[in-house]
C-alpha cells in the first residue's frame, strides 16, 4: 500500500466514531462574528491611515492632482533614486526629476542594487492596517517589493476594505498574495521590536482619494 | 530511519523526542537557572499584555474562537475528504503532493527532492513540522546544508541549541549572549558578524540581515512549513514577521513545503477567522508584518516547482482519540505558553520536545505515544489559563486529565502492580468525576495553596489532591481556576 492510501485509511479508521452518513457541512460552524470591526459609519480610509501608521509606516493622503508631488516628496525625504517600477504603473503619475525608473526584466542582483520600489496595491484592510499586493497591474512580481530596501505603495481609497473578511472576499486566491502590515520587523531578541530585518526596512504609503482612473 | 537520525527514542515515530530527562528532572534544573527564569518572566509578561490588549479590541472575540474551533472540528471529522480535495487543487495549480507516514519518510522525500535539483544548500523558513522530523540533521547526513533564516532559528542554529518557545525560539537567550554567539559563529556559516558588534537588538538584526542576504539571493531551493492550506483552492499560507519567509517563498526555483495533515482548512473564506485570531494571539499584533499565500506555481513569479509534503507522523493516532484529537486544532500561536505558570518557571527545554508548554504537554505524548512521554501530562497545574487563552478553544486541561489517566494506566499495565501514582490518580479521578467532591477539594486546595505556597509555589496539596503534589512541586494555581475550569467544561455535559 502506498503512503497516501495508508494515511487516508488510518484517518478513516481513526474517525470510526463519526457517523457514516455525516457530510462535512453537517458539522455546524457558527459564524456570529462581525464582518467588520470598524464602527458603523466610520471613515475606513482614516482608520486605515491610522492603523498603518501604528506600525511606524508613514502615511500620506492626497488626491489625484497631488499624487505626483506626494511621490516626489516621499522619494526626496528618503533619498532614494534608483527605483523598480512594475509594469502597468500609470507612468503619467511619475514625478519629473532625478529619479531613475527601472522596469522588467530585472534579475535578482539587479533588484538588489536598487534603492526601492514604487507600486500600487490590490487592496487595503482598514482595521488591521494591511496592504495586499496581488502581482496585478502596477504591482509587479513579488521580488520587486521584497529585495530593495524601500517600498513606496500607492493605494486607492476605494480599494480599502473595512476588515479582513471583506478583503479576502475581494481577493483572488489563485494569484500569489502578499499581505503587508508595516515594515519588516522582529521581536526575537528579548521581545524588543526592531523594524527592518529582511524585507524593506522602510514603508511609505500614499492613499489617493478620489480614486485614480481604473487600472488597466 | 538511518542510524544517525537525531536521538530517536526507542519505538518513537520519529518526533524529535530528545531523550531529555523526564519533565520533573528537567524542570528542577531549569528552575535553578535564575537568568533563564528572569528572561522568561519578562518576555511572557510582555507578550501576554499585548495579546490581551489587541484581543479585547474585538468585542466578538468569543464568536471568532467558536468559529475557529468549529472549522477545525469540521476539518478533523472529515480530514480524509479535505486532504484529497487539497491534493486535487494543489495538483491542478501546478504543484506536486507527497504523502509521508512518518518522519523518516518525510525526510527521505525532501532529501530526494533537493538531490534532484543538484543543490547542496537550502534556505529554510521557520517550521515546526521540519523541526519535529529532524529534517536539518537528516539533510546534513546527506551532505546538504540547511540554513535557518528566521532570526530566532538562526540564533538557535548558530548556538547548536534547541528552540524553547514556539514563537520566539531563542527566548532563553538575552542580547549579550546573542551578540557573543554572532561574533563567534557567523563566520563559520557565511558572512561574519561585523567587528565590534554591539548588543543592541537593532544592531543584531542588522548583522542577521547581512549574514543571510547572500544566502537568499543565491538560494535555488527553499523548505518551508505552512500555517494553513486551503482545500478548496490549494492555497498555502505562511504567516511571518521578518520577510525571511517571503525571501524563501519567492526567490528560489524550487519550494518544498512540509505540512502536518491537520493544517488543512476547508475554504478560502475560512481564513478570515484565522487571520484575525492568529496574529493577535501570537505576537499580540492586529496583523503580523507579512503573510504570503500561493497556489501552486505562477508563471514568471516565484518558484517554478512546488512540492507539498503531507505529514502524518502520529497525527492519525492522535485523531483516533476522541478526547485528545482536539489538540490537532492547534494553530501554533503560543498563547498557551505565555500564560502558563509552569512554562514561565521552567522554560521550553524542560518539555524535551519541539512542542513545549501546555500544547506540548498534550500533543507530544499523543504524537510519540504516551509511554514515551509519560511525565508530560503532569507538567501542568490544570489552572485553565491555557484554555482561556487558546484562540481555537482547545480544552487543554481536559486533554491533560485524560492523558494522565492513560499515562497511569500505561504504567500500571507495564508494572502489573498499582503504583503510588495510580492510587493517587484513582482518588483524583473520583474527585474529578464528582462536582461536590471537587468543589470541596478545590476549596481545600485553594485555602491550602494559599497557606502553604512559598514564593508562589506549593509543596503539598491537602485532601484528595495530595497524591499529585506529593510527587511534584507545583506552582500556585490562581485561587478560582480549577473550579472555573470544571464549571465551564464539565457541568454543562451533565
Ligand atoms: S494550543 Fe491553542 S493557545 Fe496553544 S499554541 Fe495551540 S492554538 Fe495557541
Amino acid at each position: 500500500m502506498n503512503s497516501r492510501d495508508a494515511i487516508l485509511g488510518r484517518i478513516r479508521t481513526a474517525l470510526a466514531d463519526v457517523p457514516a452518513g455525516e457530510q462535512p457541512h453537517d458539522v455546524p460552524v457558527p459564524r456570529h462574528y462581525r464582518r467588520s470591526h470598524a464602527e458603523p459609519g466610520e471613515d475606513t480610509v482614516a482608520l486605515f491611515a491610522e492603523r498603518v501608521a501604528d506600525y511606524r509606516a508613514t502615511v500620506t493622503r492626497t488626491d489625484r492632482a497631488g499624487l505626483s508631488a506626494a511621490i516626489a516628496a516621499a522619494l526626496t525625504l528618503r533619498g532614494v533614486e534608483q527605483l523598480a517600477l512594475p509594469g502597468g504603473f500609470p507612468v503619467e503619475l511619475l514625478p519629473a526629476g532625478r529619479w531613475q525608473w527601472h522596469t522588467e526584466p530585472l534579475d535578482i542582483p539587479g533588484l538588489d542594487a536598487l534603492d526601492g520600489a514604487l507600486t500600487l496595491a490590490a487592496a487595503g484592510i482598514a482595521v488591521t492596517g494591511t496592504l495586499v499586493l496581488d502581482t496585478g497591474p502596477g504591482q509587479g512580481r513579488r521580488a520587486l517589493t521584497l529585495v530593495p530596501d524601500y517600498h513606496l505603495c500607492v493605494v486607492r481609497a476605494d480599494r480599502i476594505a473595512a476588515d479582513v473578511p471583506e478583503a479576502l472576499a475581494r481577493l483572488d486566491p489563485t494569484l500569489p498574495l502578499t499581505f503587508v502590515s508595516g515594515p519588516s520587523a522582529t521581536s526575537d531578541i528579548e521581545l524588543d521590536r526592531v523594524e527592518g530585518v529582511h524585507g524593506p526596512r522602510t514603508l511609505d504609503v500614499i492613499i489617493v482619494d478620489p480614486a485614480l482612473p481604473e487600472q488597466p | 530511519m538511518t542510524a544517525r537520525d537525531p536521538a530517536p527514542a526507542p519505538g518513537s515515530r520519529g518526533v524529535v523526542w530528545l531523550g531529555a530527562p523526564s519533565f520533573p528532572d528537567a524542570a528542577r534544573i531549569a528552575l535553578g537557572d535564575t537568568r533563564l527564569r528572569a528572561n522568561l518572566k519578562r518576555a511572557t509578561a510582555t507578550i501576554r499584555d499585548k495579546r490581551v490588549a489587541v484581543a479585547s479590541e474585538l468585542d466578538d472575540w468569543e464568536d471568532l474562537r467558536d468559529a475557529a474551533a468549529a472549522i477545525k472540528n469540521r476539518t478533523a471529522r472529515h480530514l480524509d475528504h479535505y486532504l484529497v480535495r487539497l491534493e486535487e487543487s494543489v495538483t491542478a495549480a501546478g504543484g506536486t503532493v507527497h504523502w509521508a507516514c512518518d518522519a523518516a519518510e518525510a525526510n527521505r522525500i525532501v532529501t530526494a527532492l533537493v538531490q534532484a535539483t543538484g543543490e547542496r544548500e537550502v534556505v529554510k523558513v521557520k517550521s515546526m513540522a521540519t523541526q519535529e522530523i529532524g529534517l536539518n540533521e537528516h539533510l546534513a547526513d546527506a551532505g546538504i546544508t540547511a540554513y535557518e533564516t528566521d532570526l530566532a532559528e538562526l540564533i538557535v542554529q548558530l548556538g547548536d541549541d534547541r528552540p524553547s518557545h514556539i514563537l520566539v525560539p531563542a527566548i532563553h537567550k538575552n542580547r549579550t549572549e546573542i551578540r557573543d554567539l554572532f561574533t563567534a559563529e557567523m563566520g563559520r556559516w557565511g558572512q561574519p558578524a561585523p567587528e565590534n558588534l554591539g548588543d543592541d537588538p537593532r544592531e543584531l538584526a542588522e548583522a542577521a540581515r547581512r549574514h543571510l542576504r547572500e544566502k537568499f539571493l543565491t538560494a535555488k531551493v527553499a523548505v518551508s512549513g505552512a500555517n494553513f492550506a486551503v482545500a478548496d483552492t490549494g492555497t498555502v499560507v505562511v504567516v511571518e514577521s521578518e520577510g525571511n519567509g517571503r525571501m524563501c517563498l519567492t526567490l528560489p526555483e524550487t519550494l518544498i513545503t512540509v505540512m502536518g495533515i491537520e493544517k488543512v482548512i476547508p475554504t478560502w473564506s475560512d481564513l478570515e477567522v484565522f487571520l484575525q485570531l492568529l496574529p493577535r494571539s501570537s505576537t499580540g499584533e492586529r496583523m503580523n508584518p507579512y503573510t504570503s499565500t500561493w497556489t501552486g506555481t505562477t508563471d514568471g513569479d516565484g518558484p517554478t516547482e512546488f512540492h507539498l509534503v503531507l505529514l502524518d507522523n502520529g497525527r492519525t493516532d492522535t485523531l483516533a482519540d476522541e478526547v485528545g484529537r482536539q489538540a490537532l486544532a492547534c494553530i501554533r500561536c503560543s498563547a498557551c505558553l505565555n500564560v502558563c505558570p509552569v512554562f514561565e518557571r521552567t522554560g521550553g527545554h524542560a518539555y524535551g520536545s519541539v512542542y513545549p508548554g501546555p500544547i506540548g504537554a498534550v500533543l507530544t505524548p499523543q504524537l510519540v505515544g504516551i509511554e514515551q512521554a509519560a511525565s508530560l501530562p503532569f507538567a501542568s497545574t490544570l489552572c485553565g489559563a491555557c484554555y482561556d487563552a487558546c484562540p481555537v478553544k482547545i480544552n487543554i486541561p481536559e486533554v491533560l486529565a485524560h492523558l494522565r489517566a492513560e499515562a497511569v494506566e500505561a504504567k500500571r499495565t507495564a508494572n502489573r502492580l498499582p503504583t503510588a501514582e495510580a492510587v493517587a490518580m484513582k482518588a483524583a479521578g473520583k474527585v474529578l468525576d464528582s462536582p461536590r467532591l471537587l468543589a470541596a477539594a478545590q476549596k481545600a486546595a485553594a485555602l491550602g495553596g494559599r497557606a502553604v505556597a512559598r514564593d508562589g509555589r506549593i509543596g503539598r496539596l491537602p485532601g484528595p489532591l495530595r497524591g499529585w503534589s506529593d510527587t511534584r512541586d507545583t506552582p500556585a494555581p490562581p485561587v478560582e481556576s480549577f473550579r472555573t475550569w470544571w464549571r465551564k467544561n464539565k457541568e454543562g455535559e451533565r
